[in-house]
């Protein structure tokens, strides 16, 4: 088992090299947008004079390199910084650093919200995909497996914002079963926030259920046409339990790297569900904060969103080798 | 002195088509309770308490119209009444103003309020470093004087008889001397409902206060929740499907089904807000009157009403005076679509052709990329070849208006016509975004400002109008409408405050379930 340690520290050092760089594409990316955070919040107030201003009071106007190192500094030793809105927003109060809230203050409550609307859909799309995928598998070519086919594509190629206002039209305004507005907060009680999250919770699990079903299937008949299946089919097992008991686990390995990545996009791509539901989540404030250019906010969402695919990916390898004898035991 | 009444006019058989269209009946009698629930638009994670850079309607309706006050008000009906500010007097050169301040007024954490509040609260828009966007308005005042615990004498550098009603302006709320930060960071004011949960960008919690000077007339709703949605189309169906109550903002496109549905009201007021094409008249071509003339003829304005806003707004004349001023004319004559004057104008400007640049963006107003290209087709006609450039929406206000010799501009106006003209239109100052100089326009600007005759006043702003109008170098095509929408149980009183959207941003104090 000491080898699997050793990949997990050797991956975790990587993605800290990955992460670094990460942050230094979103700052030079940022940068080179047009306009910036004076600019942007000043909007048709933008005189020279305001602009400037704005600029010294924020440290804009310090040259690339400085700004860069000074936030890496403070980001290694454990200080996200505050915000550009909030820094502009002390230096009207006349420079006094008020009781300011920082980014990761700002950050944390967006990100547990985005964490259990991942959580949710989750639940419902894992569980959904790998048993139709069995299913398909099992009674493949049939009409079953093509319906679900079909159905599962159709779904994944159509525009989120599209499966969202179905879902609104059939379930909240046809049928009101769930409320259209998921506008989930902190102390709300669990069953109400699980209401309301799952309109948002089954439009991703629309979208992300073809990827995990179609892989399932295409793992599992993949190794349906193995001698050792051969063998289990002579023996006179049930299909249901050829599949079940001796192709699925050999098929985890693939299951698992799709998991993982559809939970990563869970978490870090569903703005576009986030603004039709109104769902107070971190991709949200993303696109906030790009809008007017708040570099700090930006960096901690880009690094959370790289940390959420290096750690997620990282788990998937790890479970797949945990799932195949032959790599847990390497020679 | 006589409270000035912005609308009476208005209300003469001359205004009918100004209210356009109010779907709701007005209810006989207000009564209090239940929980409101808000949809609006123009909410940021970087909005606060801070009056002074409130720009967008969530923060708008939030501080000035609920949990803060300003020590006047312009009510539904378009007077200028008093809020914090009891009654007020200027002296004869309407250089001094003397406001006697309401007794008894609480701030939400227990805090009397007095002069020492209203002369903190307004050195913050003049402070070091203070991004005011009322900064202006301050500034133009030279001494306060407390006279009492309830009476502040304001001495200005020059008379202003606007004053009092610049003292509405949602920028400038009343905050508890010695504790702003607090109050800021809390939401501690005056108004009817104080802050319970505020999470910027998403959300905001307000409860009823028990006692304030505005019962019996204002304040009916026990609770309120109102929340961040930016995106139009989930604002409409929150309303759609009964999650609020009433939603600011409603899409053009949208709006006839929104009428359709029997549960919902629209509700729609002409305000200041213009869309305007301002080019600067210190450049070839537009220094030459006759060119701009010409432009002000190559336009089909009542086009552009129906295809840009789809009806929902009112043909401009090229200055920026709308119905919510006090001192609209109505008797200079509205520019129409001519092409052979437009073609007189080119000829006497000794063209027979002319080749412009327009820059236009989204950035603007909504739409400005299609009124480019609707001015481009009608002006062809007279020989006017518009290029419509497309520029980038970032920046725009930085890297193109002020900047490029024609572009697409807004306004949402002002509600005085003083400050509208200096912020706009008076010559050398920074957002004169035409560049346009006129001396008797600067003289009728500084005489009708320390006026305090209003038929006078009515005269001179009269007139400004004309030569804007005549002489100036914004195309105004339109004013906007703000439409907003409402749940049919909601009810107000028989106006509609129309500086602002939703009731000029005072739909929490004025509304009430029927």
């Amino acid at each position: 088992m000491g080898s699997i340690f050793q990949i997990i520290l050797h991956r975790l050092a990587l993605g800290l090299v990955t992460l670094l760089i990460v942050s230094m594409v979103i700052f030079v990316a940022v940068n080179a947008l047009p306009g910036d955070f004076a600019q942007a919040i000043l909007g048709q107030g933008a005189t020279d004079e305001a602009v400037t201003q704005i600029r010294a009071d924020l440290g804009l106007d310090q040259n690339y390199f400085l700004r860069y190192f000074g936030w890496l500094g403070n980001v290694l030793t454990g200080n996200l910084g505050i915000s550009f809105a909030q820094m502009n927003f002390a230096s009207g109060m006349g420079g006094d650093q008020v009781s300011l809230v920082g980014v990761a203050e700002q950050i944390a409550p967006r990100f547990r919200a985005t964490m259990f609307l991942a959580g949710v859909t989750a639940m419902i799309a894992v569980p959904i995909s790998i048993t139709l995928g069995i299913l398909a598998a099992l009674y493949r070519n049939s009409l079953f497996d093509r319906t679900v086919n079909i159905a599962t594509l159709s779904s994944i190629s159509s525009p989120e914002f599209f499966l969202a206002y179905i879902l609104i039209l059939l379930l909240a305004v046809l049928n009101p079963v769930f409320p259209s507005l998921s506008n989930v907060y902190e102390g709300m009680a669990l069953g109400e926030k699980l209401n309301r999250t799952m309109l948002p919770a089954l439009t991703l699990t629309l979208v992300v259920t073809a990827h995990m079903m179609r892989m399932t299937r295409a793992a599992i008949i993949n190794l349906l046409a193995s001698p050792y299946i051969e063998m289990a089919r002579l023996k006179g097992i049930s299909p249901m339990r050829v599949i079940v008991r001796h192709a699925l686990p050999n098929a985890l390995a693939p299951i698992i790297n799709v998991i993982a990545l559809n939970l990563a996009y869970l978490i870090t791509g569903v703005v576009v569900v986030e603004v039709v539901f109104v769902y107070p989540g971190i991709g949200q404030l993303f696109v906030d904060s790009v809008k007017i250019r708040d570099i700090p906010v930006v960096q901690a969402c880009c690094l959370i969103f790289a940390a959420a695919y290096i750690l997620l990916n990282l788990i998937a390898d790890i479970l797949s080798i945990l799932s195949n004898p032959r790599l847990r035991h390497p020679k | 002195m006589s409270q000035l009444s912005r609308r009476g006019l208005l209300k003469s058989g001359a205004a009918a088509g100004i209210i356009a269209a109010t779907g709701l009946p007005a209810k006989a009698a207000a009564k209090p309770g239940g929980t409101l629930r808000l949809g609006l638009s123009g909410a940021n994670t970087s909005d606060s308490w801070d009056g002074r850079t409130h720009s967008d309607h969530f923060m708008i309706h939030m501080g000035h119209g609920t949990v803060f006050d300003c020590l006047t008000e312009i009510s539904a009906s378009g007077e200028l009444i008093g809020e914090l500010a009891e009654s007020w007097e200027a002296s004869a050169d309407a250089k001094t103003w003397t406001f006697n301040l309401r007794k008894g007024v609480k701030f939400h954490n227990g805090k009397s309020f007095g002069a020492d509040d209203v002369i903190e609260s307004l050195n913050m828009h003049t402070a070091e470093g203070a991004k005011s966007a009322a900064k202006p308005i301050v500034a133009a005042i030279s001494e306060m004087k407390k006279l009492g615990e309830h009476q502040v004498q304001f001495v200005l550098e020059a008379g202003n008889a606007d004053f009092p009603f610049l003292m509405s302006d949602y920028h400038i709320l009343m905050f508890p001397a010695g504790m702003v930060e607090q109050a800021i960071a809390k939401g501690i004011g005056t108004g009817l409902y104080r802050v319970v949960s505020f999470d910027p960008g998403v959300r905001c919690v307000l409860t009823r206060v028990d006692s304030h000077y505005k019962d019996g007339r204002a304040g009916w709703f026990n609770d309120i929740e109102a929340i961040a949605i930016n995106d139009s189309s989930a604002r409409m169906n929150a309303l759609m499907t009964g999650q609020v109550d009433a939603v600011s903002k409603v899409d053009y496109k949208t709006e006839p089904l929104m009428r359709a549905n029997p549960n919902v009201n629209i509700f729609e007021m002409t305000g200041n807000m213009q869309y305007t094409f301002p080019m600067l008249t210190n450049q070839a071509p537009f220094d030459d009157i006759n060119v701009r003339k010409a432009l002000k003829y190559g336009l089909n304005r009542q086009e552009m009403v129906d295809k840009i806003l789809q009806g929902h707004g009112a043909i401009g004349n090229d200055h920026p005076i709308g119905p919510a001023n006090q001192y609209l004319a109505k008797d200079i004559p509205q520019l129409e679509m001519d092409i052979d004057k437009a073609k007189f104008h080119l000829k006497a400007a000794g063209l027979t052709e002319l080749n412009l640049d327009m820059s236009v963006s989204d950035a603007a107003f909504n739409g400005a990329v299609d009124a480019g290209q609707l001015y481009q087709a009608s002006a062809k006609e007279a020989g006017i070849n518009i290029n419509v450039v497309q520029e980038p929406s970032d920046g725009y206000w930085s890297n193109v208006w002020l900047k490029k010799g024609w572009c697409a501009c807004y306004w949402s106006g002002r509600v005085t016509e003083d400050w509208m003209f200096s912020t706009s239109w008076a010559t050398g100052v920074p957002w004169n975004d035409s560049h346009w100089e006129n001396a008797r326009f600067q003289e009728l600007l500084l005489s009708a400002r320390g006026e305090l005759d209003s038929d006078k006043r009515r005269e001179q702003y009269g007139e400004m109008q004309m030569l804007a109008s005549a002489e100036g170098g914004v195309i105004i095509p339109m004013f906007a409408n703000f439409v907003d929408a409402a749940s049919s149980k909601l009810a107000h009183g028989p106006d509609i405050g129309n500086v602002w959207m939703m009731d000029s941003s005072r739909l929490t104090e004025r509304w009430w379930f029927a």
